[in-house]
């Protein structure tokens, strides 16, 4: 050691007792702290690579990944990749990041064991926590925006800025798509907030413990499990993962901005119901207890308890705000609206069939397409549906055959084709062309250029949930 | 309270649900004064640091720091700096880091009256070559040091730290003993505790005993050193003969008969060091002892 160089000051120059740690220092301060992990900066760096790398090499395959949404466009054009990567972010990345990084914030300290000593430096705990909920929210937006702008140049670069093909079957321009994208990034934002916020209740209120890290895991694990279920409407939409879908009804013309604007509420209801219960639990522990491991009690009555009320509540608000909702037996899928999705996406996508094979454009008014929708192959006798029908034809199942018809222009004919149609609870469909061959049949049609993709043998779409009068 | 008085604490007491971690502790430090604080384990020594550092507050009796009175909510007092359980250290970070973070926080003027602050403290301390290495390779010792230099950043004048000869070589330990003498000498008011009674004996004016969550003596320390019981000397011979006796006048009477039985006496020691002994005579319950 040195010799002793330095002196003291006199109690005037003394730093005050609210001088030490301001919330901008504070927050510097947790970001030095969150950066200076490797394994957080490996995990920053893939997030701003990776997405990019993927829609590259996925471009370059023959082989496209046609049961994801968008997927099977991504030849086609590079928006196409940027949304399937938006699509894999809200499966698994984005609750996966909150947990890495929200999940953390307060636990690292307890296995540091540091609180005595930030608790002394920053000499508040509402300080300390406003800083940490800042830096965790900061490092995963940072974390969003790499995922967004990696995902779409790497689209752009391997298949270029062309139109694309919406989920009700209209062509967005470029320009258009683009801002859609940035709609839908935006949407997300809400969810990964919701989805933060229970990472850092969960890392509050169990201490050191590695549950706390999983809990926006495993929430997003449980929720995935939900969506499957044939939830009744209001139930779906008070869930806060429900965004993670709701950015689908941008794609549509008009665009389903009910369930959107549902979405983003309850997830920022979340957001902000979450993190308020993680700061009364902060602000409520002994700083001196360096064994703090969480309590059972102290989480599921300032933790849970809170969340299971708000989903509740929001749940029965929606109820009473909705009626109808109880339309397809409660899980929003009927057939009118199997229908007249599949009608108005057939008609949008015939007419970029007939570009495709040189055919003289027409319009969807002449086409005047229809579709008759039926669940099931047997007769329940007695049940309305008519024959041949051995369910009612509502609620998701892989069982849904429906048959379009739409007039030829300069015809008497009425064409038709068949569909098998797999509807899942969340909304989202895929018909599957049965025919007639030479409208959709085939995966690919043989225009005067060489053969490229039938738009008409598979299609993609989502069914707005909620009950017509509340659509919009 | 006098203005030379940095602590002064009656009848305080702490407890965690039915456990009784502080039964009624009474502690005066003054202005420039180093002061031991000792116990054994459980004695509630950590508690009353935390309540020091302001990181807790008592149930009861009154506490006041730097002529302030503690009660309410926990609030870290202006002036008081220090550690409890080592030093809190963030590994991935290296040693200018942590300290700069620290000066940041405590809003001095500028940047560069930060970056100031952090080289002196880190000269004072010796860790100058090693500021840009991460804190998770440093030695126990070396923690230590850092812990010290955090403590000194805040040019505190109540400091407040729990064992911080800990992993210190001997040359260390002088070092910080150099320190605190200066620091009290500028007049701010050191409380240190430690499991060595030596370490205590060369720094520290005054010392308080805990055990049991109460004050069993609180003095100078050569007012312990007097309170020690009857010890039990340690006597050799020169030809290798040990003898063991209890108080002096029993010492006095073997060494009087090894010489006149013509045994040269080759060594004469106390068994336990005084303080030691003082500290087991005052702390162990009466069945141990």
């Amino acid at each position: 050691m040195s010799a002793a160089t330095g002196t003291l000051l006199g109690p005037a120059e003394v730093p005050a007792a609210d001088a030490g740690g301001s919330t901008p220092a504070a927050y510097r301060f947790e970001l030095v702290k969150l950066l200076s992990q490797w394994r957080l900066r490996i995990v920053l760096l893939a997030c701003w690579i990776a997405p990019g790398l993927f829609v590259a090499a996925v471009g370059r395959q023959s082989a496209l990944p046609s049961d994801t949404l968008f997927g099977r466009w991504m030849h086609a054009t590079g928006w196409a990749g940027a949304l399937v990567v938006l699509g894999f972010c809200c499966s698994w990345a984005l609750p996966l990041l909150t947990s890495l990084v929200a999940g953390d914030a307060f636990a690292a300290e307890d296995r540091l064991g540091t609180w005595r000593h930030l608790v002394m430096a920053v000499r508040s705990p509402r300080r300390i926590f406003v800083a940490k909920v800042l830096a965790s929210t900061s490092v995963i937006l940072v974390m969003v925006l790499g995922l967004a702008a990696s995902g779409t140049v790497g689209g752009l670069l391997s298949a270029g800025s062309r139109p694309l093909v919406g989920l009700d079957g209209h062509i967005l321009t470029p320009g258009a798509a683009a801002v859609r994208l940035l709609l839908a990034w935006a949407v997300v934002l809400a969810p990964t907030l919701a989805f933060a916020g229970v990472g850092l209740l969960g890392s509050v209120a169990l201490g050191r413990s590695p549950m706390g890290l999983l809990v926006p895991a495993v929430l997003a694990f449980a929720l995935q499990l939900l969506r499957l279920l044939p939830l009744p409407v209001p139930l779906r939409l008070a869930l806060p993962s429900e965004a993670f879908l709701a950015w689908h009804g941008l794609f549509t013309d008009p665009a389903q901005l009910g369930p959107l604007w549902i979405g983003v509420a309850v997830a920022l209801a979340w957001a902000v119901v979450a993190t308020g219960a993680a700061y009364l639990l902060f602000v409520r522990r002994d700083f001196t207890n360096l064994a703090n491991d969480g309590s059972a009690r102290r989480a599921v009555v300032g933790g849970v308890l809170p969340l299971v009320a708000l989903l509740g509540l929001t749940a029965v608000t929606l109820a009473a705000a909705m009626p109808g909702a109880a339309d397809g037996h409660g899980s929003g899928i009927t057939a009118p609206k199997v229908e007249e999705a599949l009608a108005t996406s057939f008609g949008h996508l015939y007419r970029l069939q007939a570009r495709e094979l040189h055919r003289p454009d027409v319009t969807e008014a002449q086409l005047a397409t229809s579709a008759t929708c039926d669940r099931g192959a047997a007769s329940v006798p007695g049940d309305g549906d008519g024959e041949g029908d051995r369910v009612t034809d509502n609620g998701a199942g892989d069982d849904w055959r429906c048959v379009v018809s739409w007039h030829i222009p300069g015809a008497q004919a009425v064409g038709s084709a068949t569909y098998q149609l797999d509807v899942t609870a969340e909304g989202r469909y895929v018909a599957d062309g049965d025919g007639p061959k030479e409208v959709n049949g085939t995966f690919w049609v043989r225009t005067a250029t060489g053969d490229a993709p039938n738009p008409l043998w598979q299609i993609d779409g989502t069914l707005d949930l909620l009950p017509p009068a509340s659509q919009h | 309270m006098g203005n030379d008085r940095a602590v002064r604490a009656r009848g305080v007491t702490r407890y965690f649900g039915d456990v009784v971690a502080l039964g009624g502790v009474d502690l005066d430090i003054a202005a420039g004064q180093v002061h031991g604080l000792v116990g054994p384990n459980g004695a509630g020594k950590t508690t009353l640091f935390g309540l020091l550092l302001g990181l807790a507050v008592p149930d009861g009796g009154s506490l006041e720091i730097l002529g302030r009175t503690t009660g309410g909510a926990p609030s870290v007092p202006a002036g008081v700096a220090g550690f409890v359980d080592g030093p809190g250290l963030y590994p991935a970070l290296t040693a200018r880091q942590n300290l700069a973070a620290l000066a940041d926080l405590q809003q001095r003027a500028s940047r560069r009256a930060n970056g100031a602050e952090v080289e002196r403290v880190l000269a004072e301390v010796g860790l100058t070559d090693v500021a840009d290495d991460r804190v998770r390779g440093f030695s126990l010792g070396m923690r230590q040091r850092l812990g010290l230099a955090a403590a000194l950043l805040a040019r505190p004048r109540l400091l407040v730290l729990d064992e911080p000869a800990n992993g210190l070589d001997p040359a260390g330990r002088r070092h910080l003993h150099d320190i605190l003498r200066r620091l009290a000498a500028e007049g701010c008011a050191v409380l240190v505790s430690s499991h060595r009674m030596d370490d205590l004996a060369a720094v520290c004016t005054e010392i308080t005993l805990l055990a049991r969550g109460r004050t069993v003596f609180t003095g100078p320390i050569e007012k312990l050193a007097a309170e020690t019981p009857d010890l039990d000397y340690r006597v050799v011979t020169a030809l290798d003969v040990q003898h063991t006796v209890r108080g002096v006048a029993r010492l006095d009477a073997l060494v009087g008969r090894l010489v006149a039985a013509g045994e040269s006496v080759r060594e004469i020691a106390p068994s336990v060091p005084p303080l030691e002994a003082a500290f087991l005579a005052l702390t162990e319950p009466e069945a141990d002892r």
